[in-house]
């Protein structure tokens, strides 16, 4: 992932020779677009490192900034511009993926932050890492939230049991509806997290430095149940066919 | 203009065009037959009597001689385009080429064409090379840099496999757009659209289909999906198969032996599915070998019955696509048609269906020729690229990569790094380290696909990290970053983060031409010194005019000639005369359009031998006879300049 640069360190334009702040990705000078610095996501779209977002300026922002930093601009420049404007496009492209979604933002910031927190925990793990990904094949028991444990394992046997009417091609309309009454408990429990989570996005952004390590703390506590309820809704709706 | 012209070219299945833009519009440029498209057919000349090397010719010619000598003839070659040799052998099933023996599993494909052998990249140079003789001849002016499109669903392998082709056909291929997102383009062009439009792409040999919003000028693609393995030519071959069963089980004759047959009664297939779009009922009525016919109605009704199963496939993707993009078909404002096959009325009802259309009256676009709007679009984008103009100024395009990039973890589960639909260029970067004492070597492979096994998945290369500094295992903490640019192909670099050494990246790509393949592969061309261009035009116009005029003299002879009327017969003679006229002046213009007008002159008679030859290809003349007959005749001439060989 892309370093956090603490201190930002002025670097001269190539073109110009001016020098600027390391963040910017055109020179305030001269226009000119600029080797790919080390800034994060957030300050991509000169956003402070906070979760509530305005999507449609985040869009309106990254609509802007791809009209000028697209390679699509640079088809006939030197070839070093060609290379910033594909590095840069591709850390802008990258930054609006993860912002705009609320779950992938969350994550980020908690990387940021140098939380570890489940899947996401990628580093150091040789070819046999953990990716950032949906993870659907790792169904890991021990992570099951304690709460769930009982309600999981009941709608993974009735889940079983759909499968094997589907294979003999016969269907039970009563394993059907308590299958569907089970994604309606689940898409609720995926609710209160949303929900949850949005709290502590609140207290984050409230920047009061104290309770914001707690914050931090809960937060990779949520997405790991989020992430793993997500998983369950998917296995039932597929099962379901919605 | 100090630049030269950027062109964009639609490299297809069945036909390829290339266009430009031309006062802030999107024009095809004509081949010197007058016809906007050029089939994507390749075929390898007879070696002629006087032992001179062989030539090769791309289009319409060229499809002529597919009945003629079907064993030096190539078509549908963009379904070979990057896969492998075990790919390759599965295609081959429904098509009349060979495989040239010798080739390791590892290396790419060769078709054996006559004597020679070609790697698919190579067939496709050969078409990019005509489409950009047709441009430079029609502009007077050499034409370097091109946009070609693509299926957006292409993977990794196959994209590079285009760019290749591009490289040796002597153009800078400034950048690949997909052919969803290009014809979005065209139609985007026209108005200032806002709003979520969806293309359905349903062409000679790939299906795709693109959602896209649109603001403010700026196209961005939300989700794409398709079927690199599903068009027209499936629907063509479910019709060839039935008359050959047919004609097998009722006449006992297998045509299967018989490869100038199969292709004749492949073109009365095709004809009979273009009949069927506009008609209720098309007939095959084919006089075979024993004297038998073979006649056959087939009412619409049971021609749809008959590709439902194909259309059908179209379904899935279009769904996963809406699924992907986070909308319902309600949400979908309008819908664009691209692709000959859309032409299909069942394919209209369907795509009405998916999208529920006419319930919400509305009606798809298909205002653009759906041949001809991949090309436009290619033209808008080759615009927007050459910069500064008015029309495309505030045009951009943001598409992106169609399949999930992932890595191959212990257990042989694939880690995804990069997923689907993410907006291209896009990057992610991974982190690994050692197992073993002193390892200096890490092996990464890396898949394409959405398959949680990457055994299930395509794989695009196999990189090997090497010259990692001796550590202790686990120790060493190699960055690996995984760049997909614009065009969809992926780059990898990496460095070693603890000594700061850059590691050394060995890249194995699993389907593909090296570099150093693709420089030898380069196709031998006249010296494109600017000085030189206006007269090497002139020559080869002349020698066009040579070939024609010495076809045309040959005419009265052919049985097809009394089949004119006497008005057709004078008109042939006035436009021979003219021709004759001009041929020896420095008019490159007035020689052109000399061809043109005897080219047009001739058409019918073109088709009255076509249809001669193709009736006695399936009465199971020999082949040099027909091939005779072939010969002697006026085939229109198209834009042909004698291909030479290394």
């Amino acid at each position: 992932m892309l370093k956090v640069v603490d201190t930002a360190v002025p670097l001269a334009c190539w073109s110009c020779s001016v020098a600027h702040n390391e963040s910017t990705l055109f020179c305030p000078h001269c226009s000119k677009i600029q080797p790919p610095s080390g800034g994060d996501y957030f300050s991509v779209f000169g956003l402070q490192p906070n979760l509530n977002l305005d999507l449609a300026a985040l869009e309106r922002e990254f609509h802007r900034l791809s009209r000028k930093l697209h390679p699509d601009r640079f088809a006939r420049a030197g070839e070093s511009e060609k290379q910033w404007s594909l590095a840069d496009t591709a850390l802008l492209n990258d930054a609006y993926r993860t912002l705009k979604d609320p779950l992938r933002r969350t994550e980020y910031l908690l990387k940021l932050q140098g939380a570890e927190i489940g899947e996401s925990s990628a580093a150091g793990a040789g070819p046999a890492r953990g990716g950032e990904g949906k993870g659907g094949n790792r169904k890991d028991p021990s992570r099951v939230p304690a709460d769930l444990l009982e309600k999981v394992f009941d709608l993974n046997m009735q889940i079983e049991e759909m499968r094997m009417a589907k294979k003999m091609g016969r269907e039970d309309p009563e394993l059907r509806e308590s299958l569907g009454k089970a994604k309606e408990k689940f898409d609720a429990l995926v609710a209160a997290v949303d929900r949850d989570l949005r709290a502590q996005w609140q207290v984050w952004d409230a920047g009061d430095a104290a309770a914001r390590e707690p914050a931090l703390r809960a937060m990779a506590a949520l997405l790991d149940r989020r992430r793993y309820l997500g998983n369950v809704v998917r296995d039932v709706s597929e099962i379901l066919g919605v | 203009m100090a630049e030269s012209r950027i062109v964009g070219i639609d490299l297809g299945t069945t036909n390829s065009l290339v266009a430009y833009m031309q006062g802030g519009k999107p024009v095809v440029i004509p081949g010197v037959d007058g016809s906007n498209l050029v089939p994507s057919v390749v075929a390898l000349d007879p070696i002629s009597a006087n032992g001179g090397r062989p030539t090769v010719t791309v289009g319409n010619s060229a499809r002529k001689a597919l009945i003629e000598t079907p064993e030096r003839v190539i078509y549908s070659v963009k379904r070979l385009m990057g896969r492998g040799l075990e790919e390759v052998r599965k295609e081959l099933k429904y098509f009349p080429f060979r495989l040239a023996g010798g080739v390791e599993e590892s290396e790419v494909p060769r078709i054996q064409l006559g004597e020679l052998r070609f790697t698919p990249p190579e067939i496709s140079a050969y078409i990019l090379r005509q489409l950009k003789r047709n441009a430079e001849r029609f502009f007077g002016a050499p034409v370097k840099q091109a946009v070609i499109t693509v299926p957006a669903y292409f993977n990794d392998a196959q994209r590079q496999a285009t760019k290749d082709a591009g490289r040796m056909a002597g153009l800078d291929v400034l950048r690949l757009v997909n052919e969803p997102t290009a014809a979005a383009l065209a139609y985007g062009l026209d108005r200032a659209r806002e709003g979520t439009i969806a293309v359905y792409d349903l062409g000679g040999g790939t299906f795709d289909i693109s959602i896209l919003k649109l603001r403010d000028g700026i196209f961005e693609v939300q989700s794409t999906n398709g079927d690199t393995h599903l068009g027209g030519d499936d629907i063509d071959n479910l019709l060839l198969a039935i008359a050959l069963d047919e004609i097998h089980a009722e006449h006992g004759v297998d045509l299967r032996a018989h490869p100038g047959a199969v292709q004749a009664l492949r073109k009365a297939a095709i004809d009979a599915k273009i009949r069927l779009s506009s008609e209720s009922a098309a007939h095959f009525d084919i006089e075979l070998p024993n004297g038998d016919r073979y006649q056959r109605e087939i009412p619409r009704g049971v021609f749809e019955l008959l590709i439902e199963p194909v259309l059908a496939r179209t379904a899935g993707p279009c769904k996963q696509a809406m699924a992907d993009a986070g909308i319902a078909p309600e949400q979908i404002d309008e819908v664009v048609l691209v692709g000959g096959s859309t032409r299909i009325p069942a394919v209209r009802a369907l795509v009405d269906d998916l999208f529920r259309l006419s319930a919400r009256g509305k009606k798809p676009h298909i205002e653009l020729n759906p041949d001809e709007v991949v090309a436009l679009g290619a033209a808008v984008q080759a615009d927007i690229l050459a910069g500064a103009s008015q029309a495309t100024g505030e045009l951009l395009l943001l598409d992106v990569t169609p399949l999930s990039l992932g890595i191959e973890q212990l257990g042989g589960t694939v880690a995804r790094i990069i997923q689907r639909n993410s907006t291209i260029p896009a990057s992610a970067t991974e982190h690994f380290t050692t197992g073993v004492d002193g390892q200096t070597n890490v092996a990464i492979h890396v898949v394409q696909g959405e398959r949680e096994l990457a055994a299930d998945c395509r794989s695009l290369a196999r990189f090997d990290l090497k010259g990692i500094p001796l550590m202790s295992a686990g120790l060493p903490r190699i960055e690996v970053k995984f760049l997909i640019d614009a065009d969809g192909i992926l780059h990898v670099s990496a460095h070693e983060q603890r000594s700061g050494k850059a590691a050394r990246i060995e890249v194995k790509p699993t389907y593909g031409l090296t570099d150093e393949q693709v420089e030898n592969m380069i196709l031998d061309s006249f010296d494109h010194a600017e000085e030189d261009f206006a007269s090497r035009l002139l020559i080869e116009a002349r020698n066009e005019a040579d070939s024609i005029l010495a076809a045309v003299s040959r005419a009265p002879q052919n049985p097809a000639w009394n089949e004119l009327s006497a008005e057709e017969q004078a008109a042939i003679a006035v436009a021979r005369d003219r021709l004759l006229a001009v041929k020896q002046g420095n008019n490159l213009a007035a020689i052109s359009q000399a061809i043109v007008a005897l080219d047009q002159a001739t058409h019918r008679f073109a088709e009255l031998m076509m249809d001669a030859a193709v009736a006695s290809a399936i009465r199971g003349k020999t082949m040099s006879e027909a091939g005779k007959e072939l010969n002697e005749a006026v085939t229109a001439p198209h834009a042909m300049a004698p291909a030479e060989f290394k």
